[in-house]
């Protein structure tokens, strides 16, 4: 039935030749490629909680009054989408636990999306020809902070709303065009009617829209560019080396899917996220005492707080405060981001193409400046906890204000030397970072000593194998059901020094596949 | 992908001289170590992989009973991650222990084109675009007209229609010579309504609520002897009778990023904004004395009516809240 039912399609759409070519795609196995897909698979959470979201969301600021489960805020004005917020929390079953993880996903998505670009840039993965792919990577995460913007503003609560507030100013701030953009972007005024609507439509649909495509074409492009690997044995720019899609990469990585979600909703469960109800509805006299944006907004938060109070003003025009925080920062360091793989190459006139990845310990310069710059936005990230700590240490938040400022420039300067010299250090110990056998000493009843090895652990009992070429061009020649395939291809000749030459004989063969007697 | 033989293997693959490079029939034998699996003993794995999945089975029940019985967020949350942490667990176990440890490698072909496929590829694309495009000059420009005026035409609805334009909303507030003080629920205040240190945040009447009209009204302690707060000497023409009887009104809306500045110390008289932490000094004119705030807090010039009530001598003498490009120096 099953093999009908392929026939079928086959004869349709010609999957055996492409499709064996996708089975026998190999995924590197290392711990540092999981990271991207913990972003890839919280985005399908985001989905699937997002769309049960917008079944019970409504995304209007027209005023009502609650008359809802929660007693506290009962009979109080407050706008629809306040009120369909705390509604499809506490009267739709499974709505709270919908929307915990919504927020945790989104937190989780940007969080590993960071992850992943810093273990990209350290490990220099963005070179040629992957520079394209790190523009599309570095726009999805500045697309994932707006998102996540966006959607933690719609419930209309008074955090969200004081933060919307700011965005306006933000936005107001851009020199020349600032009123225009805020008053087209908001639809007039702050607060106007507009917001929630259109901030609505962009964070379900345009925003979520880019994301799918960009994601495309960033998963695309990897499979056509094939992985990157580390450099190790029988890894050659030539190959790939590491687990086929199928079975076992298929096994692990939707495994991954679930333990993703499952951390997912132990988050949900365990701890609570964006209690809106404590916080109250939005109304713009209002505002509550340590307002903290999501962690993602942090950093912009911090520089806002620990910016000096500079304006300028002249020849009847101003460029605000907020400009230079808010604007000129975030337009920097996404403008550096894009390009870095264009800045990097110019500085090391290295325009080669690069399929084994670096250990971030010899490239001392790249991963003590990729610290630095990444300890810069963390001290900014740390500033915009300004009132929280001043409160928590019970000093006063001039001294911790002036603190920050002056950490945001001291940290970047010893990080750089730091991690340089930590870099150079590891390059002289050839074993540092590797997992070493436990040596057991033993006494003899002589009195003597020797060592001997530890007991192998799990990881340790596999044989040390070259790999295996599952080669694309071969011809399957019919086996018996239920025994491995042999194979029977044409190929290229292997590279002279490959791992395939030095075997005797030249193994090669998919073995994951439906063999022809099925067909 | 590169080269992918439609038709199947066999026919073109291998007529194709350049890529026929025949391999002796190899068996790649069953004791291949890369087939091998990781795992020592199959059959713990497999109980180990089973019960994953039997946690599962048992977490997603759990999650439908505690659907049905209307439970907590807690316990659905909980039962729910149970069932993908088994399953998860399950999967991972078996992909790790029970499949083929590998390693297993593909070749990589440079994506880099030859010289020839390149020629060919700009070959095709210039004869052809010669002749359809380059000698069509006046196509393509009659063309690029039509396109022109539609991309400015568009631009109308698709961002014109937005929103208003700022006109003087940003300059102007709804506070007008005479306009009463009321509070949240349209009550008007009064003398006397405010204890000494005290402060209340008020609106005109005409927009109660309003997110630029906000203003925060604050009795000094102590009052004056001369009936009006004195202003710093900057203003000491200007602000003179600004603040009757000891109290003062100030825009609530932070000249940073336009947070309200909500909270007022009585004991040093300082407005702090709790958004960034900008500090103002009511008694010093709302200067900023610390944080981000490049400016201080427009005043709001009162009077007192015969009847006692508060009332603005005036609207505000310059915008309130954040700065904006066109701002400049009024």
């Amino acid at each position: 039935m099953i093999d009908a039912l392929f026939n079928w399609f086959d004869e349709r759409l010609g999957i055996s030749g492409s499709g064996r070519k996708m089975l026998n795609k190999i995924f590197p196995d290392h711990w540092s490629f999981l990271i991207g897909e913990i972003a890839l698979y919280s985005f399908i959470v985001l989905l699937g909680t997002g769309v049960f979201l917008t079944l019970y969301f409504v995304p209007s600021s027209k005023d009502v009054i609650y008359e809802g489960s929660y007693a506290p805020l009962r009979g109080q004005p407050v706008s629809e989408a306040f009120a369909s917020t705390l509604n499809l929390s506490f009267a739709v079953r499974g709505g709270l636990l919908m929307r915990q993880m919504h927020h945790w996903a989104a937190n989780i998505f940007v969080g590993s999306i960071v992850v992943h670009m810093l273990r990209i840039f350290f490990t220099g993965a963005f070179r040629k020809p992957r520079e394209l792919n790190w523009i599309v990577g570095s726009t999805l995460l500045i697309l994932a902070i707006f998102n996540g913007f966006l959607g933690y503003s719609l419930p209309d609560d008074l955090v969200s709303g004081t933060g919307i507030r700011i965005s306006f100013s933000i936005v107001e701030s851009i020199p020349l065009i600032g009123s225009y953009a805020a008053f087209f972007l908001f639809g007039g005024n702050f607060p106007g009617n507009s917001i929630i609507p259109r901030f609505f439509i962009l964070h379900v649909l345009i925003l979520p829209a880019v994301i799918v495509g960009l994601l495309g074409a960033h998963l695309g492009m990897l499979v056509r560019q094939k992985h990157t690997q580390f450099p190790g044995r029988g890894n050659t720019p030539r190959n790939v080396v590491g687990a086929p899609l199928w079975p076992t990469f298929a096994a692990k990585t939707t495994g991954f899917m679930c333990l993703t979600v499952a951390v997912t909703g132990v988050l949900s469960a365990l701890f609570q996220i964006n209690p809106v109800w404590l916080y109250g509805p939005y109304v713009p006299y209002k505002v509550s005492y340590a307002v903290q944006p999501d962690w993602y907004m942090g950093w912009l938060d911090g520089a806002l707080r620990i910016m000096p109070s500079w304006e300028i003003v002249g020849f009847g025009h101003m460029i605000p405060n907020v400009f230079f925080p808010a604007i000129l920062l975030p337009g920097i360091t996404f403008g550096v981001l894009q390009a870095w793989p264009f800045i990097e190459a110019r500085i090391t006139h290295d325009h080669a193409e690069h399929q084994i990845l670096d250990r971030p310990r010899d490239r001392p310069k790249r991963t003590a400046f990729g610290a630095a710059v990444f300890s810069f936005y963390f001290v900014l990230f740390g500033a915009s906890a300004t009132d929280v700590l001043a409160n928590y240490l019970s000093i006063s938040l001039n001294v911790v204000l002036t603190s920050f400022r002056f950490l945001a420039i001291a940290v970047p300067l010893i990080v750089f030397p730091v991690t340089y010299r930590i870099c150079k250090e590891m390059q002289r110990v050839p074993t540092a970072g590797k997992r070493k056998r436990a040596n057991v000493v033993l006494r003899s009843t002589e009195g003597g000593y020797t060592t001997v090895r530890a007991e192998e652990r799990p990881g340790d009992a596999i044989p040390r194998v070259d790999p295996l070429p599952l080669d694309e061009e071969i011809e399957f020649v019919p086996v018996m059901a239920g025994v491995l395939v042999a194979g029977d291809g044409s190929g290229e000749e292997p590279e002279p020094g490959s791992p395939a030459e030095s075997q005797t004989s030249r193994p090669r063969g998919g073995i994951f596949r439906i063999p022809r007697v099925y067909r | 992908m590169p080269d992918e033989p439609e038709a199947p293997a066999g026919s073109s693959g291998q007529d194709d001289p350049a890529r026929r490079v025949r391999i002796p029939v190899t068996s790649i034998r069953a004791d291949a170590p890369q087939f091998q699996i990781a795992a020592k003993n199959p059959r713990r794995a497999e109980l180990v992989a089973s019960s994953g999945f039997l946690l599962a089975a048992a977490g997603f029940a759990g999650f439908g009973a505690a659907y049905w019985q209307n439970y907590s967020n807690f316990w659905l949350a909980l039962t729910f991650s149970v069932g993908f942490a088994g399953l998860g667990y399950g999967m991972v176990v078996w992909g790790r222990y029970l499949m083929p440890r590998g390693p297993f490698s593909e070749s990589r072909h440079s994506l880099v084109p030859t010289t020839a496929q390149r020629e060919a590829f700009v070959q095709d694309f210039a004869s052809r675009g010669k002749v359809a495009v380059e000698r069509r000059g006046f196509l393509v420009k009659t063309l690029g007209f039509a396109s022109g005026i539609l991309g400015v035409v568009l631009a109308f609805p698709l961002l014109r229609s937005l929103g208003p334009l700022p006109g003087k909303t940003l300059r102007q507030t709804a506070w007008r010579r005479g306009s009463y003080l009321v509070d949240i629920t349209g009550r008007k205040i009064k003398t006397g309504d405010l204890e000494v240190g005290g402060f209340i945040t008020v609106f005109p009447e005409t927009d109660i609520g309003g997110a630029y009209s906000q203003t925060m009204l604050i009795r000094v302690d102590p009052p004056p002897a001369s009936g009006y707060l004195t202003p710093p000497p900057q203003f000491a023409k200007q602000r003179k009778t600004w603040a009757p009887q000891g109290y003062i009104a100030f825009s609530k809306v932070c000249t940073h990023a336009g947070c309200p500045v909500g909270l007022y110390e009585e004991l040093t008289k300082q407005m702090l904004c709790p958004c960034h932490q900008s500090l103002f000094d009511v008694t010093d004119a709302a200067i900023p004395i610390f944080g981000p705030a490049p400016r201080p807090l427009p005043q709001l010039p009162l009077y007192i009516d015969d009847e006692g009530y508060f009332r603005a001598q005036d609207g505000y003498d310059e915008p309130v809240g954040p700065g904006y490009w066109e701002r400049g120096n009024d």
